[in-house]
């Protein structure tokens, strides 16, 4: 694996860099239900990785512990080359990962922009006094945090709603939403637990052309569990696929396809009589 | 500079007016664009200097004289610029509907042969890549919007900015040859060449001269006092010859400014803030605002209802006249006065119209309630009829002089003539050069002496001289009876109706008129919603019986209106259907600006049409559509065939 240091070409062809997070040998219970069964699997600069997995896999559970929401019994999460230690999750945040949520979490009585606006907290460094009396940096700062808002609502095209209040808006464009504040921490890992969930086909393509233009043009590395096979598998560099805890399978998405453990989990297995 | 361009009749083409303004109005205003929430400006001088630094990039990539540049996207300045930089290297700007299919844009690069293409943004650049094959002469894309873009291949592709940055650093090489090519343009050259839309067949590519562009500019904003202080707001297809007339021709000759939204779907809120004080829509779009004012008006209280109900009914009967300037009561003017703080102004402000001092609709025909309602707030609304083949404008309303039923007198320096089966021709300095490459249909359309047919009738009005129009030509036919049959007629009388979106009248040599209907999903949705009744597709709700029993009596009212005209009372709607899908342009049924191809629809929906004329009660069919991907899929529906009640000729009966 030396020579894959530096990133490789994965089997269908895509370009992806070195390792910048991995996750070794992890662990995790909740009282006497293990969740997560001594898993290791690694994520690469610029690639979109994806967990797949039936229901109750774990899948939602592993992107908790790479946010730093749960800390696993055992094992060992890298980020770029130091091991982490249990940390709160802003100060995971701080550290440059963001994430969306598979049940909508926005402030719904704000407008878009302000939930935009939110994602840029960590970016925000002077004090509650001079925010609250609008004095010294605080101008310049909020400008300039305005101005990354607004390249990002730009770039999700959600320009018509956005002095809108988020209760107002459609689920679809709630996701987006919520894409645009995560966007606008400048993550260099963005974690999106099922963007896709519950959207019709429409808004489905909408949000693959916008994961795949994130990934493009700000380079992000993304995290993401989806459901919908099609979309993962058209989407994706890497698959990580997940059944009981357990890490069946990890490739490219035409390995993983072909992957007999993996079609087992998802088909079934066929009895002969 | 020494540039010397402007001869002694005054600037010779739209490089030399960009050069004019450039000096004139050097620090005036003349695009501005919203992005990232905030309205972006670049005057007069400062437009001159991008202009040149894109045509100064062509060169250096090679654009030669006598090239044909497409330009493809939303409203934007640059695309805007483009046009201009194609004019400065000699070359010959093609502006492209943004909407426009793989198909329909491969038949239009294909025919002007399209060496260059400035694309908006990926969707548009992918359409070119696409269909590149089948073109011969096309050789790069120049794009706006780099997103999505960074990983393709870039041996046939440019960003924008980076054109402009090469012909910058080129400046010395090229500056020389970009003067002497604007040097040579004059009053002939071609300064623009723009495909119509094609009721029918293949659209056709109108070439129009500085001459053209230029003269037609400079009488149509005197004609209306255009001023250098004015704002429109671009936001119709850049294709389409009234949006190159006002964002460009009549723009660069008075200097006012050009504003382009944000994106399509922020129009109405660029709207208001910009605030337009010269403003052009079609129909539809006046229709839709008055449509959501009225449903909003019906979610208000009580209080704010019935004052609206009062003072819009004080507007309506001295509105138009106060606007008009003619004597009104002292106390319907104070009473006006009153409306005007409280509803007629923020109302106007909730619009974005509160600064209008010229706006002007034409396309179709505006319903006279609608259109009355936005006189009677005051909005100096007009119509005006012109074409493509005119540079727009062949009549159009003076002030003061304004009526929902006829189209104005003619423009300045234009002549009209009806000839013997009604069609309207006219001749002005603003007629087309020609088709490109197509001197039949050239010849078809424009004879020796320069007059051009209109393609539709109408007749001038005695006394008042003003131009009316009731159908085109070529659709005005004899019903079996001898009877004169003019379906537009008949259909913008439904489409009056909020219910009704489109409809389509047959009866051309038949002994009896017929009719498609498509409801409007907005007005009727909103209807369905207040009155609890549930629907899960637009074919659901067409074929509600309580639909059916409204669109029936719309079409019983017309008929009713249609009888008391003498020449017309034959067009009544004898049977309708209320179709199971809208009328779409990705299927081929309406134009791109949203007209009816009755050919298209005549083959395609054959069986309906024969249900409706052979008694049956209802009809099952099988209708093809394409997504807006392009795949294809189909629709079955049952549709109820319905019979109207008719009028006889209120008059004839009276005369008996």
């Amino acid at each position: 694996m030396k020579d894959q240091a530096d990133g490789y070409v994965t089997a269908d062809g895509r370009q992806i860099g070195p390792v910048v997070m991995e996750m070794k040998n992890i662990t995790l219970r909740f009282g006497g239900i293990e969740a997560i069964k001594d898993i290791s699997f690694d994520v690469r600069e610029g690639e979109i990785r994806a967990i797949i997995g039936p229901n109750g896999a774990g899948k939602s559970s592993m992107l908790n512990v790479i946010s730093g929401f749960y800390v696993p019994q055992e094992g060992e999460v890298w980020y770029k080359g130091a091991r982490r230690a249990p940390m709160k999750p802003f100060e995971v945040a701080q550290q440059g990962i963001a994430r969306t949520f598979q049940n909508i979490a926005l402030f719904e009585g704000m407008t878009v922009l302000d939930n935009v606006m939110t994602g840029r907290l960590t970016h925000m460094k002077t004090g509650l006094f001079a925010q609250s009396f609008w004095k010294g940096k605080a101008e310049a700062e909020e400008t300039a945090n305005r101005e990354v808002a607004e390249k990002i609502i730009d770039f999700l095209e959600i320009q018509a709603i956005r002095k809108t209040p988020v209760s107002r808006l459609s689920y679809g464009l709630k996701k987006r939403v919520e894409l645009a504040r995560a966007l606008a921490a400048e993550p260099s890992i963005l974690l999106l637990d099922e963007p896709m969930a519950g959207m019709n086909v429409e808004e489905k393509e909408d949000m693959s052309r916008f994961i795949l233009d994130v990934n493009d043009e700000f380079g992000t590395t993304i995290v993401l569990i989806e459901h919908d096979m099609g979309v993962v598998m058209d989407l994706s560099d890497r698959v990580v696929v997940m059944d009981y805890g357990k890490k069946i399978g990890d490739g490219s998405p035409t390995e993983v396809r072909n992957n007999q453990a993996v079609i087992d989990a998802y088909l079934g297995v066929a009895h002969e009589d | 500079m020494a540039y010397t361009l402007v001869s002694a009749d005054g600037p010779q083409s739209v490089p030399a007016l960009l050069h004019r303004n450039a000096k004139q109005f050097a620090n005036a205003p003349a695009y501005r664009e919203k992005e990232f929430g905030i309205w972006q400006s670049w005057s007069w001088s400062q437009t001159r200097d991008e202009v040149e630094a894109l045509a100064l990039g062509l060169l250096e990539l090679g654009a030669a004289e006598g090239d044909f540049i497409a330009i493809i996207g939303r409203n934007r300045p640059y695309l805007y610029w483009a046009m201009m930089a194609a004019e400065m290297v000699g070359a010959v700007p093609v502006p492209l509907y943004q909407d426009a299919n793989a198909e329909e844009m491969t038949y239009v690069l294909d025919h002007c042969g399209a060496r260059f293409v400035v694309a908006g943004d990926q969707e548009q650049v992918d359409k070119v890549l696409e269909v590149q094959d089948h073109l011969t002469q096309f050789e790069r894309i120049i794009y706006l919007d780099p997103r999505g873009l960074r990983k393709y291949d870039h041996a046939t592709l440019d960003q924008y900015t980076a054109v402009q940055e090469m012909g910058r650093k080129a400046r010395d090489k090229h500056i020389a040859e970009l003067e002497a090519r604007q040097a040579k343009l004059d009053y002939d050259s071609t300064g623009v060449m723009l495909y119509t839309s094609g009721t029918t067949g293949k659209p056709k590519g109108v070439v129009l001269s500085n001459r053209n562009i230029i003269e037609t500019a400079k009488s149509s904003s005197e004609f209306d006092k255009l001023r250098q202080t004015d704002d429109i707001l671009a936001y119709l297809p850049m294709a389409w010859v009234g949006d190159f007339i006002f964002s460009v021709g009549q723009a660069m000759w008075t200097g006012f400014c050009t504003n382009c939204p944000e994106s399509a779907d922020t129009m109405h809120v660029d709207l208001r803030e910009i605030g337009p004080t010269y403003y052009f829509a079609p129909p539809r779009v006046f229709e839709t605002q008055l449509t959501s004012v009225m449903i909003r008006m019906e979610d208000a209280s009580r209080f704010k209802k019935w004052l609206f109900d009062k003072f819009m009914a004080v507007a309506r009967r001295v509105g138009p006249d106060i606007l008009d300037g003619k004597p009104v009561g002292f106390l319907d003017k104070l009473t006006y006065g009153l409306g005007e703080l409280m509803i007629y102004g923020p109302l106007k402000n909730t619009l974005g119209l509160s600064r209008v001092r010229v706006g002007y609709t034409a396309g179709e025909a505006i319903g006279p309630e609608i259109f009355d309602f936005y006189r009677s707030l005051g909005i100096n609304l007009k119509q005006l009829y012109g074409q493509t083949e005119a540079t727009v404008f062949i009549t159009a309303q003076p002030d003061g002089e304004v009526r929902s039923d006829t189209v104005g007198v003619t423009c300045p320096g234009v002549e009209l003539k009806i000839a013997e089966n009604g069609e309207v021709f006219y001749r002005s300095p603003g007629v087309f050069v020609e088709y490109y490459k197509n001197p039949e249909s050239t010849a078809d359309t424009k004879d020796a002496e320069g007059w051009v047919a209109t393609g539709d009738a109408g007749f001038i009005e005695e006394g008042t001289g003003h131009l009316r129009i009731i159908d085109r030509a070529k659709d005005v036919g004899k019903m079996a009876d001898g009877n004169l049959f003019a379906p537009k007629y008949v259909e913008n009388k439904l489409k009056f109706f909020p219910n009704i979106l489109e409809a389509v009248v047959f009866g051309n040599g038949r002994t009896e008129c017929t009719a498609f209907i498509n409801i409007d999903l907005t007005a009727v949705g909103n209807w369905a919603e207040r009155n609890n009744i549930g629907y899960a597709s637009y074919q659901e709700l067409a074929r509600h019986p309580q639909v059916m029993e409204t669109i029936q009596s719309h079409v019983e009212e017309v008929n009713a209106s249609i009888a008391e005209d003498e020449m017309l009372s034959g067009c009544q709607v004898h049977r309708f259907v209320v179709l199971h899908k809208e009328l779409d342009a990705d299927d081929g049924e309406l134009t791109r600006t949203r007209k009816v191809r009755r050919k298209v629809i005549g083959e395609k929906f054959e069986d309906i049409i024969n249900a409706l004329y052979d008694g049956s009660p209802s009809v099952s069919t099988v209708t093809e559509v394409t997504y807006e991907d392009g795949r294809k899929g189909s629709i079955a529906a049952t549709l109820e065939v319905r019979d109207a009640k008719v009028f006889a000729d209120t008059r004839k009966m009276a005369a008996e």
